[in-house]
């Protein structure tokens, strides 16, 4: 058994070691077309892979969209499993550099683009994150990660722009936090909201935490809620926890305004969930898939018939990040003859200087430390489907 | 001379010379391709973890395998280190430039302050007899992820500054070291693959050393009939305590490694599902059995990575592949044909 375990290691090895070294640019087609590789990497199984796999249905779909039209960029789509951990996304950009990655959708997660911006920003790859939030996938306290870009929000800014929205639309409201405390982008949004609350006057009256352990049952941090007499409840968190929490108030006749951000996004398809919970929950995002421009409702429409479903604002965000770098690859007049270092800087000099429209807001810009500068959207659902709430 | 090669070829010593010549051939062939052709980056970037794995996985083997008990929280030893180390190296940074001093230094602290958190669990629950350890152990790896999770720590001209639940610190152009559940960002890579060879190679004598002792025959009696093994006055307590604090340093010492490889490292990392991954290396590789346990691990870790070409069913095959071995591994026909093959090719040997 020893000696038959040896032998497979060692065939295991030789595999490994098979898809040696980079190999060359994508480079000139014979029909004039620059074909480009974009890769990335995202949770396509766990826990998190309704994200992921927005994130790659949307982006497959703008690829295709793109090489079938006429234009001259073409691109090479890769994306590959992380499973939103650090360990497994640092192996997955290592597989994606060995194929020869020259742009990228970083990752998907923020948690475990964290542990891969450093490695793009040392092997000079250009990425855009289309959802990692947190604001260490584009710069740290020591570093700013140049070639790292952010098609979505940073958690601060959306912890800002929350509480500026309640401080201007919900004045004299009595609010109360419920957070995720181990979790980063929940964190990350309640730290920055705390402190724009306070200055602009919110009158917070109760914050409760939670943790992974304990995302069953919010009784407590409910009850507790409705003994300060909250009559607003924001919820920095994703929208499995939430559903559980619209249930849980719902089943204590406690009826409070619920206001979420953009981890909200996907709680009218979750399986399972009666959606006339969700009735009237306001939540920030920048995209909403009932919009009447031509832009959304083709891409809603592609989306359904080819997935089934309602795209997200993940999806949406994706499909932006693809069609951003198609424009900036555009607006540079990119050949197929550039090093992958000439390639680098000139996606961000093109980033930092142009502005583009997509689905998740138009006249977007960025900053030179990769945030990204877009109006955030308040919507609410009526009747199933989001309304803006202006 | 000829009780020295008859020493030498006795099962036990083989099967031990077998494992250091595993651990450093395989380096040595790894060296050598990594200096003579172009490896892919794949290859290169599992190096570390799978060493930091093969460790924890040996560790965990000393206290499942060896001592008899069922530890479920070894990721948070793990922690310990991890979170002890990336302390150490940050604040010894400008101190230490060398860093293959600082690597040593950090993963000295993180396994002995693992080894003492180790020690300070077990004197009074390794008193119990029965599962009590398995669940002591699994409430003390939530616990130390909920722990590091909540600290927020830095440091600026005004020392080390501590802040629990909230970050309350205002640095002065400092550098955070912990920041809750963010756990470790910006953390200097000075983990290579020579090191982690090397720490094996440590882990591999150390827990040798250990089975071989007064010490670890005891510990293998208190497993095999605690009641035989009272009777004739082992010390069951102690000798478990020390297969236990010997496991949490061994532990530490691959969290620290691990942790000190990437350049961010979040607590939930070492959650419930890290502890159970080792338990299934052990379990894989066979209780007691270090060379199965390098070699399990080594395939389990670098499987999911070889089947990414499959995409969408990539954990399907892997969990069918898991369940096939496992299956053959424990099938009684399966054992007698390899014995029967055996038998056959070692007669040969003896005609000839």
């Amino acid at each position: 058994m020893k000696k038959v375990l040896c032998v497979l290691l060692s065939i295991l090895c030789l595999l490994t070691l098979a898809g040696c070294g980079k190999s060359g640019n994508g480079g000139n087609d014979s029909d004039g077309t620059v074909t480009v590789k974009l890769g990335g990497s995202g949770p396509l199984s766990g826990d998190a892979k309704v994200y992921g796999e927005a994130v790659r249905n949307a982006a497959q779909i703008a690829v295709d969209e793109i090489n079938a039209s006429d234009s001259k960029i073409k691109f090479d789509f890769r994306m590959e499993d992380d499973e939103a951990d650090g360990e497994k996304a640092f192996t997955a950009y290592s597989t994606l550099y060995d194929w020869g990655m020259q742009v990228s959708l970083l990752t998907v997660t923020s948690g475990a683009g964290a542990a891969v911006a450093a490695s793009y920003d040392e092997d000079k790859i250009f990425a855009i994150t289309p959802s990692g939030s947190s604001t260490a996938l584009v710069y740290t306290d020591s570093k700013n990660f140049r070639g790292n870009f952010q098609m979505c929000f940073t958690d601060p800014n959306q912890g800002v722009a929350s509480a500026d929205y309640l401080a201007s639309y919900f004045g004299g409201y009595k609010v109360a936090v419920i957070y995720k405390s181990d979790d980063v982008y929940s964190a990350g949004v309640y730290e920055k909201f705390a402190a724009e609350a306070e200055a602009k006057g919110v009158s917070v009256v109760y914050v409760g935490a939670f943790t992974d352990d304990t995302s069953t049952d919010f009784s407590t941090q409910l009850t507790a809620a409705k003994d300060c007499n909250a009559n607003l409840i924001y919820l920095p968190i994703y929208y499995q926890p939430a559903s559980l929490i619209l249930k849980q108030a719902f089943d204590m006749a406690y009826t409070p305004i619920f206001f979420g951000i953009d981890g909200m996004d996907g709680i009218l398809t979750l399986e399972g969930f009666d959606t006339s919970l969700a009735e009237g929950v306001y939540l920030l995002t920048p995209f909403a898939a009932d919009a009447e421009d031509d832009l959304t409702k083709n891409f809603v429409e592609t989306y359904r018939s080819k997935f089934g479903d309602t795209p997200n604002q993940f999806a949406a965000d994706a499909y932006d990040c693809v069609y951003a770098i198609k424009q900036a690859l555009e607006n540079m007049n990119y050949d197929g003859n550039m090093s992958s270092e000439e390639l680098y800087e000139a996606m961000i000099a093109q980033f930092t200087s142009m502005t583009f429209n997509g689905l998740t807001g138009s006249n977007m810009t960025w900053a030179e430390n990769g945030e990204v500068s877009k109006a955030p959207k308040a919507v609410i659902i009526i009747n199933g489907v989001y309304v803006s709430a202006e | 001379m000829k009780t020295i090669i008859n020493e030498l070829l006795h099962h036990r010593n083989r099967s031990r010379m077998l494992s250091f010549a595993l651990i450093i051939g395989s380096y040595l062939i790894i060296e050598f391709l990594m200096h003579s052709i172009r490896i892919s980056r794949l290859f290169t970037s599992m190096l570390v973890p799978c060493c930091c794995y093969i460790i924890l996985a040996l560790s965990l083997n000393l206290v499942v395998g060896f001592s008899g008990e069922l530890s479920l929280g070894h990721a948070g030893f793990m922690a310990v280190g991890a979170f002890t180390a990336i302390i150490v190296s940050g604040l010894s940074a400008k101190m230490i430039p060398d860093p293959v001093i600082r690597l040593f230094i950090s993963v000295l602290s993180g396994s002995i302050l693992s080894g003492l958190t180790g020690l300070l669990i077990s004197v009074p629950v390794l008193k119990l007899s029965g599962d009590y350890l398995a669940i002591v152990t699994l409430a003390f790896g939530q616990i130390i992820k909920s722990l590091i999770t909540n600290i927020y720590l830095g440091f600026d001209s005004n020392g080390l500054q501590l802040s629990f639940v909230t970050n309350e610190l205002n640095l002065e152009q400092g550098k955070m070291l912990l920041s809750g559940p963010m756990g470790a960002t910006d953390t200097a890579k000075i983990s290579n693959f020579s090191s982690g060879a090397l720490l094996i190679v440590i882990t591999l004598f150390v827990i040798y050393s250990l089975i071989d002792s007064k010490y670890g025959r005891a510990i293998m009696a208190a497993r095999d009939d605690r009641i035989a093994a009272e009777s004739i006055g082992i010390d069951i307590l102690r000798s478990k305590t020390l297969a236990f604090v010997a496991s949490s340093i061994l532990a530490g010492a691959a969290g620290a490694l691990y942790a000190l490889n990437y350049s961010t490292l979040q607590p939930a990392k070492f959650d419930f599902n890290t502890s159970i991954l080792a338990l299934v290396y052990v379990v894989f590789g066979g209780l007691g059995n270090i060379n199965g346990t390098i070699i399990a691990t080594t395939v389990l870790y670098v499987l999911p990575e070889l089947l990414r070409s499959l995409q969408d069913y990539r954990m399907l095959i892997y969990a069918i592949v898991l369940i096939i071995v496992m299956q053959l591994g424990s099938s009684v026909r399966l054992k007698r044909s390899m014995e029967k093959l055996k038998n056959r090719f070692s007669k040969k040997g003896v005609i000839r």
